[in-house]
């Protein structure tokens, strides 16, 4: 029963509108990031002024994938790796509207690799939320294109041997217009990334770390959760602008290397419009 | 029409969405103005033999009519972004031929799952894998039914000379359109790079079929995006018109949310097959020439429908009773066609030449007991008539 407190502030949530309350409960595990990025991407859409039907949000496969399934926007759960095609034909036949993919980095790094290089070269209108878990999550922590060498994965039972993606780089190389990274931690840093995402034209790519305690943390010995999430505030570094991008690699196993974050690409270049 | 006011070649610039009039055209070209006069508004493709002509012909003829054009990184980006394109509410469409075919066979799956009309021309190469990349095969028949994992219904039209890649390509928009599905047009290299004259209609008379959308204002109640009417086929809304429809390609129910039970995916994957199997006679065309007499029935389609109907002619002259049935639907296959030819008694035999090792024969000896006979060749040429009217004399 509600105390008169409770009935006085028993308000709505200032995101629920945007979210999908029939879905609930989600199926992330206890400690997972993708929630807080989910919040992130609502706030920023109620933030960002544009009417909600004019959002779109486009997912491929893992458990980052699942985000569009909770966003009470028009939302399509696509096929591995192929979120952003589906994203552009959305973006490119209906230039109205926001389009944003959120998605893992095995799912638009690895299998979706190539769309992911393609989009940002021909800086698609597309904003591109990467939720970093350094691992396959869903399918029981395999290693990606994103674990750090020496890591442990199910499919590296010995530690990964790999150099992995330094995405922001990545993304900087092959032309997107605006480049951030952050973790979970920064949830308004975060949040105003993509607020900016949804402003700007052309390919905007926000890289954001997320503890995956279940199959990476645990395996890796960086405890819950919440554990990683201090790992990432002693050991990150915010640096706007950063120019080195391509020495900005993340090690999250190796504890002596900084994580730098920032919003460090924001560039004005034509948006791909056919 | 005359010869003196033929086109001779189709104009790039014109911004006429449908060249009425009379060309001599080829079929890659004539699929493209089909595409064009059915309302095409998204290619997204790649480039492959045999089927270039019809992107570089969309490349120049489409910007120009208001659509957008885009060349892929790749196939699987492709069909992606053609199904993209149709969740916000375009008649998109790509093109390719086997090697990107097969590239194609997970998200036309989606595009079943979600049911996402599109269109996909397939134009036939020598295949297995490479192949022989420029000459002609007809052996994609039982991927385009099968070719991505599960069950679901397709659609895939035959046609036999440029004119029928332009009339063909319109009803594959169409039927698309009218069952949430992918629609194939399963060209070949011959009928797509051959010239005939190709008669385009006035823009009033192309058929358009338009898509069921929801019959309530968006917010004025609950839309479920996956309630099927009785004819099984769910009206769509699109990205951007406010009914927030989320779309997967997991088993869903009609809220289009994930709904992980084998009832809800026993129920599902029935609707998305019957949807077609129950429609196949709405669906189905086929063509027939002097088969009401006939003892010996030839079954071929596309360019080989065209070797064949002369087979038949010789035949004939030599006094056998033979006739052509020649399907422009092979998904569905004329099955009920068949069976009533088969209770009529009339027919013997049955004789299915193909480029290929005799994939739609499969079909013919699936509904009769009666001889059939395949006349196959892997591909790289075409059946001749004298070899197919030697198997009818056999």
């Amino acid at each position: 029963m509600n105390t008169p407190h409770q009935e006085e502030f028993a308000v709505v949530h200032p995101v629920d509108h945007i979210m999908r309350a029939d879905r609930l409960p989600h199926i992330m595990c206890a400690g997972c990031g993708i929630g807080t990025v989910v919040h992130g991407y609502a706030r920023a859409i109620t933030e960002s002024g544009i009417d909600p039907d004019r959002h779109v949000c486009v997912s491929g496969i893992g458990c980052s994938g699942r985000a569009a399934g909770y966003i009470n926007v028009d939302s399509y759960h696509t096929t591995h790796g192929r979120a952003l095609p589906f994203a552009l034909g959305i973006a490119v036949h209906n230039p109205e509207l926001i389009v944003t993919v959120i998605s893992g980095d095995g799912d638009l790094a690895a299998i979706g690799g190539n769309h992911f290089i393609h989009a940002a070269r021909r800086n698609a209108n597309l904003n591109v939320i990467c939720i970093n878990n350094f691992n396959y999550g869903m399918t029981g922590g395999q290693v990606g294109p994103t674990t750090p060498v020496g890591a442990f994965g199910t499919t590296a039972p010995q530690g990964v041997v790999e150099q992995p993606f330094n995405l922001p780089h990545l993304a900087q190389a092959t032309g997107a217009s605006f480049v951030a990274r952050w973790t979970i931690l920064h949830v308004r840093q975060f949040t105003d990334a993509v607020l900016r995402s949804m402003e700007k034209n052309g390919f905007c790519f926000t890289e954001v770390l997320s503890p995956c305690p279940t199959s990476f943390g645990r395996r890796n010995k960086l405890g819950e959760g919440l554990d990683e999430v201090e790992l990432y505030r002693q050991r990150c570094r915010i640096e706007n602008g950063a120019t080195n991008l391509a020495e900005l690699g993340i090690d999250i196993v190796d504890h002596e290397q900084p994580i730098t974050l920032g919003n460090f690409v924001d560039i004005e270049r034509p948006a791909f419009q056919p | 029409m005359s010869a003196e006011t033929a086109t001779k070649q189709v104009p790039p610039q014109t911004a006429a969405r449908v060249l009425t009039g009379s060309h001599f055209m080829i079929g890659d070209h004539a699929c493209a103005e089909g595409a064009l006069a059915a309302g095409l508004n998204f290619f997204g493709g790649y480039p492959i033999t045999p089927s270039t002509e019809i992107a570089e012909h969309l490349a120049r003829r489409l910007p120009v009519v208001g659509g957008r054009f885009v060349q892929m990184e790749d196939e699987l980006g492709s069909i992606a972004a053609i199904l993209g394109a149709s969740a916000a509410g375009a008649r998109s469409f790509t093109a390719t031929s086997g090697p990107g075919f097969s590239l194609m066979m997970e998200n036309i799956g989606l595009a079943a799952m979600m049911e996402l009309p599109c269109v996909i021309a397939n134009v036939q190469r020598a295949s297995p894998s490479t192949g022989l990349p420029t000459m002609v095969g007809q052996s994609d028949i039982l991927q385009a039914r099968w070719g991505s994992h599960g069950d679901y219904g397709i659609v895939a039209y035959s046609p036999s000379s440029p004119q029928e890649c332009f009339e063909l390509t319109i009803d594959a928009f169409n039927t698309a359109d009218r069952y949430r599905i992918p629609v194939f047009v399963l060209m070949d290299e011959v009928v797509g790079h051959m010239a005939e004259r190709v008669v385009i209609p006035a823009a009033a008379e192309i058929p358009h079929v338009p898509r069921k959308g929801p019959r309530t204002a968006p917010g004025a109640e609950r839309f479920l995006p996956y309630a099927a009417d009785d004819d099984m086929v769910p009206p769509i809304a699109h990205a951007g018109e406010g009914y927030k429809v989320h779309m997967t390609g997991l088993t869903h129910d009609e809220r289009g949310y994930p709904a992980g039970t084998a009832e809800a995916h026993n129920s599902l994957v029935h609707r998305l097959v019957d949807k077609v199997r129950l429609h196949a006679a709405d669906i189905v065309a086929f063509e027939e020439q002097q088969v009401d007499d006939a003892e010996c029935v030839v079954i071929a389609y596309g360019c080989t429908a065209r070797s064949a109907n002369a087979a038949v002619d010789l035949a004939r002259a030599e006094g056998i009773r033979c006739g052509l049935l020649r399907p422009k639907t092979i998904w569905p296959f004329p099955e009920d066609r068949i069976r009533r030819l088969l209770t009529k008694g009339i027919v013997k035999r049955f004789v299915v030449p193909e480029i290929n090792l005799g994939q739609l024969r499969r079909e013919v000896e699936r509904l009769t007991q009666l001889p059939t006979e395949g006349l196959n060749h892997a591909g790289g040429a075409m059946l001749t008539p004298a070899a197919i009217l030697e198997v009818i004399r056999s």
